[in-house]
């Protein structure tokens, strides 16, 4: 009975190659959980960084992640939109259609570091703004424009036809239809793709090391006036994320607790990453069981 | 019904300027975003493509040599720029990094979708589509304060090698490899299966001989996707590779990659420096090998299609 | 073929021009009607009239063009990429498939209730008010009193008259294309066309849609698509029996079931094919 032994020992090869993956993901968060979690204390989260003295926060890197996001997807999101409704419903199938398709393509797969590079030729050097937040967000939107149209694309064309063909029947046009059947119809699936590529530029690096910068000035966060040089609110400031803060103080910082800060700084960066997207999972499961009870 | 004492050539005929109006506005907001993607596409390939050709006909720095020699040595007083170890130390730890995450990865799968795909699907699929998501920084960092240690105090060398960013990129492409490889296999005809189990085929019979090579171009797009992401990686292969110009003499010797010499220098060197312009020229063999990964996607999308 | 659709390049400046005086017992004229998706000839020069308020019954095997044939009266078909229709297809005098008709303006007054029930995912009311309100009717009395009026019209305004402000998905699919029915004839269109309208309902639900059929022939034109033998001549006055995209047989409907004069029409109707 070759064959049958020859059965077993492929089962035995898959379950071992699967138990190594078990192991290796198990190890990686109880690493994370075990040496970040402990660090994680609210002074950690809100007193600023040093790049000499143990005992530093986080606060600066935690609110340019956030500000640097969020002014990401003001760029992005209405672009992607607009890209997602245009291949869903205007753009003809053709030459034309196949390029822009391919550029999505592209510019959603280039290396991070790539796209960074044209972020540092363009948004900084010759523009002449030097590092900023706003070159940072430009540059994190090139590539998240494209996986935004995807997104957006892929939600609007789920929507079922008969409501599209419904509305057109009833002597409305396109466009109004886009704009008060599809779009609320496709709204869940568009906000899950939000939330899921909100992760991404939360954790992104090497696109932000030489666009927005390695450094943030003194930050006062009673000015709220963003032209003013130390206001978190200037977005022609440089500023350091904290993914870039765990690269920075690991390749070139001189604390001497490196570890724990990484360690921490880690924990809060896969934590959120984590609830991005267990937030966009329970939107889709939500939106699921909207749809399918009838009553 | 209808009051139709109108003409109906009045009615029906366009001539409802403001409906039209909106119509042609709709229509150019959203060709509008088209055409930012196709600008961007075109000025991101021209503006690197010049910056990155800078070095070559600025600085006269042959090509050939450029790619061909071993020795970096830019700020010397006859500085040479060979940037051979480093295209040699990207492939390397792409080729290694794929070599260790295409077997996981695909045994991984075929356990999630043939062997236990309740458990699969449940427990282990959530999870890994988790990890694609996590930073890369992280992992750079649980490998420089783990891996590197562990390889120095138990293989040799620094510890800080190409073993060690070998060992981080394949952790770090294995979840994508894993999801792809799983959807290829769930994508593929339930009558598969079962025939092949009705002819009495053993499980490992239908795997190997049915199951693989009909997702063969699938699992390949998911081997060339994780590799093209394990060579673009930047910062978590910089963290634990040594950075060190020399070509490597064994896999625990440091190395440096394309994007770890960018990474560490771009930002230290003049803009517009011999040195600098380099540096931007390492950056268009990245994109140009960029490009071939895609090309390569797309080559094998075609045939899936088949 | 007399004027075919790309040939619209007259100018619009005399309008009486355009219309054309036609027999006021017919709500349209068809004449040498083709329809093509890219190289497949869907419709085969079709010559046929349709009646004022009068039920017109469209028959036939699936893909034998009826249901293509339907979309293109109100140019549902323009949204399907490579589909063209050559020919005329004249209604209050004007031939609806010329380039420069605002299909806008003609869905509105030739409206289209589908074969699945396709209420939008929003309250009863607002399923109602979307077109009205896009049609720039604001007032909120108006708005109201036209609900009330297409849903008692459309036989279900007792049965959601209490709960207008609930999703509409909430409702039974029979009542879901009633609410259908009520949201296409609240634009207070001429011709109704109906694409197998019950065809998704159950025996009930199938029952009342025939009846409300029945009611709204005062008031409407109606073309109804169907594959319910049975449904067609109870709902019907004619019957046009479609076959490979030719229209084989038009007639009136009691002369249709009983004595058919082409053979193939008494083959399908006696279920010899189908």
């Amino acid at each position: 009975m070759n064959r049958k032994i020859a059965d077993r020992i492929a089962t035995i090869t898959f379950v071992g190659l699967s138990m190594i993956i078990v192991a290796i993901l198990l190890y990686l968060f109880a690493y994370i959980i075990m040496n970040g979690f402990s660090k994680i204390s609210w002074d950690f989260l809100t007193s600023p960084s040093s790049n000499i003295l143990a005992g530093s926060g986080i606060r600066d890197q935690l609110f340019n992640s956030f500000y640097i996001l969020i002014l990401t997807l003001i760029i992005s999101v209405p672009l992607g939109v607009l890209g997602g409704i245009y291949m869903a419903q205007y753009a003809k199938p053709g030459k034309l259609t196949n390029f822009i398709r391919s550029c999505i393509e592209m510019l959603s797969s280039l290396p991070s570091i790539v796209i960074g590079m044209f972020g540092l030729l363009v948004f900084v050097n010759t523009t002449g703004w030097g590092y900023t937040i706003f070159g940072g967000a430009l540059t994190i939107a090139i590539f998240n424009i494209p996986v935004m149209v995807r997104t957006c694309e892929d939600a609007i064309r789920s929507v079922p036809r008969e409501l599209k063909e419904a509305s057109l029947a009833l002597g409305i046009t396109q466009w109004h239809t886009v704009k008060t059947v599809l779009l609320p119809s496709a709204f869940p699936g568009i906000l899950t793709g939000v939330i899921l590529s909100a992760g991404r530029i939360f954790g992104e690096a090497a696109a932000l090391l030489y666009t927005a910068g390695l450094s943030t000035p003194r930050l006062d966060y009673t000015n709220w006036n963003p032209f003013a040089d130390n206001s978190p609110l200037n977005i022609f400031r440089p500023a350091e994320t904290l993914a870039v803060h765990i690269w920075s103080i690991n390749t070139q910082g001189l604390i001497p607790d490196v570890t724990e800060k990484a360690a921490g700084a880690s924990a809060v960066l896969v934590i959120s990453v984590l609830i991005f997207n267990l937030l966009a999972r329970w939107i889709g499961s939500m939106y699921y069981k909207k749809m399918t009870a009838t009553k | 019904m209808r009051n139709t004492t109108e003409l109906s050539s009045h009615r029906l005929l366009k001539s409802n300027k403001n409906r039209k109006d909106s119509e042609l506005k709709g229509n150019i907001i959203v060709k509008s975003s088209a055409i930012i993607i196709i600008t961007l596409t075109i000025a991101l390939t021209v503006f690197l493509s010049i910056k990155g050709l800078q070095s070559f006909i600025k600085n006269g720095i042959n090509p050939w040599d450029f790619i061909t020699g071993t020795n970096w040595n830019p700020t010397s007083e006859t500085p040479s720029f060979g940037s051979f170890n480093f295209i040699f130390g990207s492939f390397a730890v792409t080729m290694l990094s794929a070599l260790i995450a295409a077997p996981l990865g695909i045994g991984g799968a075929i356990f999630m979708t043939q062997i236990a795909p309740k458990w699969g699907n449940k427990l282990l699929r959530p999870v890994i589509e988790l990890l694609v998501g996590i930073p890369s920084v992280v992992y750079g960092f649980i490998g420089l304060s783990v891996l590197v240690p562990f390889i120095r105090n138990h293989v040799g060398g620094l510890g800080f090698s190409l073993l060690s960013g070998t060992i981080v990129l394949a952790i770090m492409i294995l979840p994508t490899v894993t999801s792809i490889s799983t959807d290829a296999l769930n994508a593929l005809p339930k009558n598969l299966r079962e025939g092949a189990y009705a002819l009495g085929a053993t499980r490992w019979q239908t795997i190997k001989k049915v199951l693989i090579p009909a997702a063969l171009p699938s699992l390949l797009t998911a081997i060339v996707l994780g590799m093209a992401r394990a060579f673009g990686e930047a910062l978590a292969v910089q963290m634990v590779i040594g950075n060190v110009s020399d070509f490597p003499n064994s896999i625990t010797d440091t190395a440096a990659t394309l994007t770890t010499i960018i990474t560490l220098n771009i930002g230290h060197t003049t803009y517009g420096s011999i040195e600098n312009n380099t540096l931007w020229s390492l950056g268009l063999i990245l994109l140009v090998m960029s490009f071939i990964f895609i090309l390569i996607i797309r080559f094998l999308s075609s045939r899936r299609k088949i | 073929m007399t004027i075919t659709i790309t040939d619209t390049n007259q100018s619009v400046s005399n309008p009486t021009e355009d219309q054309r005086v036609v027999d006021k017992e017919y709500i349209l004229h068809v004449e040498n009607l083709n329809i093509y998706y890219g190289e497949n000839w869907a419709v085969h020069n079709v010559q046929m009239e349709i009646e004022k308020n009068a039920v017109t019954a469209l028959i036939g095997p699936s893909g034998c063009g009826k249901s293509t044939f339907l979309r293109s009266i109100n140019r549902m078909n323009d949204i399907i990429p490579n589909a063209r229709a050559e020919g005329e297809i004249l209604y209050d005098g004007i031939n609806i498939l010329r380039d420069d008709i605002d299909v806008v303006a003609l869905r509105k007054e030739i409206g289209m209730v589908f074969q699945k029930p396709n209420p939008f995912p929003k309250s009863i009311y607002e399923n109602l008010t979307h077109a009205l309100k896009f049609a720039g009717i604001r007032n909120k009395g108006k708005l109201d009193q036209i609900v009330e009026e297409s849903l008692r019209k459309a036989a279900l305004w007792d049965e959601v008259k209490d709960r207008l402000h609930q999703s509409a998905l909430a409702l039974s699919g029979g009542q879901q294309q009633r609410l259908c029915i009520a949201r296409t004839i609240a634009l207070k269109p001429s011709v109704l066309l109906l694409d197998e309208p019950s065809s998704a309902l159950d025996p009930i639900s199938n029952a009342k849609i025939e009846e409300l059929i029945l009611q709204l022939k005062k008031d409407y034109s109606i073309i109804i698509v169907t594959h319910n033998m049975h449904q067609a001549s109870r709902v019907s006055d004619k019957t046009a029996f479609f076959l490979n995209g030719d229209l084989v047989e038009y007639d009136r409907t009691s002369k249709i079931f009983t004595k058919p004069s082409e053979k193939k029409t008494e083959q399908y109707i006696s279920g010899q094919f189908g």
